[in-house]
């Protein structure tokens, strides 16, 4: 049991058939993740992280999607489960927060209700247990005041003191794991160190896995140990944390690596941002999806998918490119 | 929040006396017919109209009738007298109350379920059969006419004229004091066709409404706790969707108190609204007069609890 992950996806395929065409939203997405690791999730906004996480839980089953692959959570497909079963599974052994705290609180409940509602969906408590277990979370998820924070509604907190309630919500029943979606991308900057650190230290103390999605590599590169990048619904280079940031394989995040500012840089050092859109989902680039906006594309990456193979010589590092390896190497020494 | 109650309540009783002035100006000063000659009858002589006239205090100038009358109104609160009966009509609308809240809340509570249980499950099974048979059909309710629904009530159910005769028809209401099983059955005919068109336009309101809420991210964090999806529905979504209907079914109920004349009318039942059709085809201003005064009232009422009840239910309301 113990070589056993506690999340293993693989070949995770959604679609969504609407009106204009069928959008391959996740497109043989495969990850494992070990209990108490972290996993960052990186792309841009469609490239189907939002949707990977949603369907880990289970919630883009009513929206008519076609999900196939499997979702194993300690041996167990999620995607076999029935909607009751998965309702046992949501917010107890997977928890999640989202991007805008503001909107992802029910304005109308007060605080210390909705976090005692989430105690109470997963195990017997009286209303009085439940509401001092929801001030002993907000406690522990740092909120000032705990007592009086529970009886206000999210309308009177500030945007960092409602993520901080957000993670308590999720934290209510200790899940194995949780999936933060950009946690921090709707808060300053300050606040969103604040809030990094905060789901660090409680990662470790009640040793739970964590899955940060983000559009942002220098959000993850402090707290995970593994970073996936995703483009166009799939999965095009996975890494430990320092191989990404070190040895970068694809184009793509090289691309995202040189649109991070730094503070070593001079002054003159121009952000170089990577030329292009997205592509759409419903209609996507033949061959390799990242050719269009690759500036190193040969005329055959139109043609030929470019399959995710591990790295020769870098254990864990897995990259879905075209481009001869010493070629890659080559460019990216060159880049530096 | 006191203050704001007083002076909701302030703005109300000024509009009260705006809605006053304004009755006064329609019934006394534009040309409606001369209320001396209107209560003397036909064919009375000159020196009767000239003494009715002094009775009335018509003899008077303007602004010293217009200050009786608002004296009248606001002291003691008195509404005139009938040009008829002569029966005062603060006493007529008195008797005539009763039939018509028993209408407007039995209406009321029905058009409020129906709604809400159409207006769910239409907005969960957005798009299937069952959605579309209801909005159809709540289109058709919306468009038909009360009168015309009232008839067709009667003819088919009534017990004096219907095909299938199973409930009692027009003119059959009884007080809910002298016989509570007569006042409900009276009352299930009119009830259900005050409540049809309101409760198409309810389930329409509440589908939207909730359609919408249902796209929230908060509505996402509620199937994220591992809530039920009924629970998701009925506690988390109807509890947002619900605060723009309440809002408009106090105005409703509100308006309907002051009279409900078409139902009133076809099932001669003894409300307000059939006090004020059977004094407008007589002419007898001061009834007119007495029962816009009243609707006018329960429409500022139901206004000043609606802005109440809504900074309780929502408490962002609350704090602006």
């Amino acid at each position: 049991m113990s070589d056993e992950p506690l999340l293993r996806v693989e070949d995770l395929r959604v679609e969504f058939p609407t009106e204009d065409g069928v959008v391959h939203a996740l497109d043989g997405v495969s990850y494992e993740l070990r209990a108490g690791a972290t996993l960052g999730i990186v792309g841009e906004s469609g490239s189907g992280k939002t949707v990977l996480s949603l369907t880990t839980m289970g919630l883009t089953r009513g929206l008519r999607a076609r999900i196939s692959g499997s979702i194993g959570l300690e041996g167990r497909d999620l995607l076999a489960l029935s909607e009751r079963q998965m309702q046992a599974v949501r917010g107890n052994d997977i928890a999640m927060i989202f991007q805008d705290p503001m909107s992802s609180l029910h304005p109308l409940f007060r605080i210390g209700d909705q976090l005692a509602e989430a105690v109470r969906a997963h195990r017997k408590a009286s209303r009085g247990e439940a509401r001092a277990r929801a001030v002993a979370l907000l406690e522990m998820a740092a909120l000032p005041d705990p007592e009086r924070q529970a009886l206000s509604y999210p309308h009177e907190l500030s945007g960092g003191m409602r993520q901080r309630a957000m993670i308590a919500m999720a934290l209510a029943n200790e899940p194995k794991l949780l999936i933060a979606d950009e946690p921090t991308t709707a808060l300053d900057v300050t606040v969103q160190a604040q809030i990094l650190a905060l789901l660090s230290r409680l990662q470790r103390e009640l040793g739970m896995a964590m899955v940060i999605i983000t559009h942002d590599l220098a959000v993850v590169a402090e707290v995970a140990q593994e970073i996936a990048v995703m483009y166009a619904g799939r999965i095009v280079e996975s890494a430990p944390a320092g191989q990404i940031f070190s040895q970068p394989e694809h184009p793509y995040t090289w691309g995202l690596l040189q649109s991070i500012p730094t503070l070593e840089g001079s002054r003159s050092e121009r952000l170089v941002p990577i030329a292009g859109a997205p592509p759409s989902l419903i209609d996507r680039p033949s061959g390799c999806h990242f050719h269009p906006r690759c500036p190193y594309a040969k005329p055959d990456h139109a043609r030929i998918d470019p399959p995710l193979e591990a790295v020769v010589g870098e254990p864990g590092h897995r990259v879905a490119c075209l481009l001869a390896a010493d070629e890659r190497r080559r460019i990216w020494t060159g880049m530096r | 929040m006191t203050r704001y109650i007083v002076r909701r309540l302030l703005w109300g009783a000024l509009l009260l006396v705006l809605v006053s002035a304004l009755t006064f100006v329609l019934f006394r000063v534009l040309p409606t017919g001369d209320p001396a000659r209107l209560r003397a009858g036909r064919s009375a002589s000159p020196k009767v109209i000239a003494a009715i006239r002094v009775d009335l205090g018509l003899n008077r100038s303007l602004p010293e009738q217009f200050w009786l009358y608002m004296k009248g109104i606001f002291l003691h609160f008195n509404l005139g007298y009938s040009y008829y009966s002569s029966a005062s009509v603060r006493s007529l609308i008195a008797d005539r109350l009763p039939a018509t809240i028993s209408l407007t809340l039995g209406a009321a509570a029905i058009w409020l379920a129906a709604g809400l249980a159409v207006g769910i499950v239409s907005a969960v099974r957005r798009r299937s059969k069952l959605d579309r048979a209801a909005m159809g059909t709540a289109l058709v309710l919306i468009s038909a006419p009360e009168y015309w629904l009232g008839l067709i009530a009667l003819y088919l159910f009534a017990t004096d004229i219907g095909r299938l005769r199973i409930l009692p028809g027009a003119g059959s209401y009884v007080g809910l004091t002298s016989d509570p099983g007569k006042w409900l059955t009276s009352l299930i005919l009119p009830w259900l066709v005050l409540a049809a068109t309101n409760a198409a336009v309810y389930a329409r309101l509440i589908r939207g409404s909730l359609i919408e809420v249902m796209g929230e991210d908060y509505i996402r964090t509620a199937r994220a706790k591992g809530l039920s999806e009924r629970r998701v529905v009925l506690r988390h979504g109807l509890r947002s969707a619900i605060n723009p209907v309440m809002t408009i079914l106090g105005l409703d109920i509100g308006v309907l108190l002051g009279g409900a004349v078409l139902v009133e009318t076809v099932f001669e039942i003894p409300g307000i609204g059939r006090l004020n059709y059977d004094a407008i085809t007589h002419s007898d201003f001061p009834i007119v007069q007495g029962t816009v005064l009243v609707a006018a009232l329960f429409i500022i009422v139901a206004n000043i609890v609606v802005d109440v009840a809504y900074a309780y239910m929502d408490p962002r309301v609350r704090v602006s």
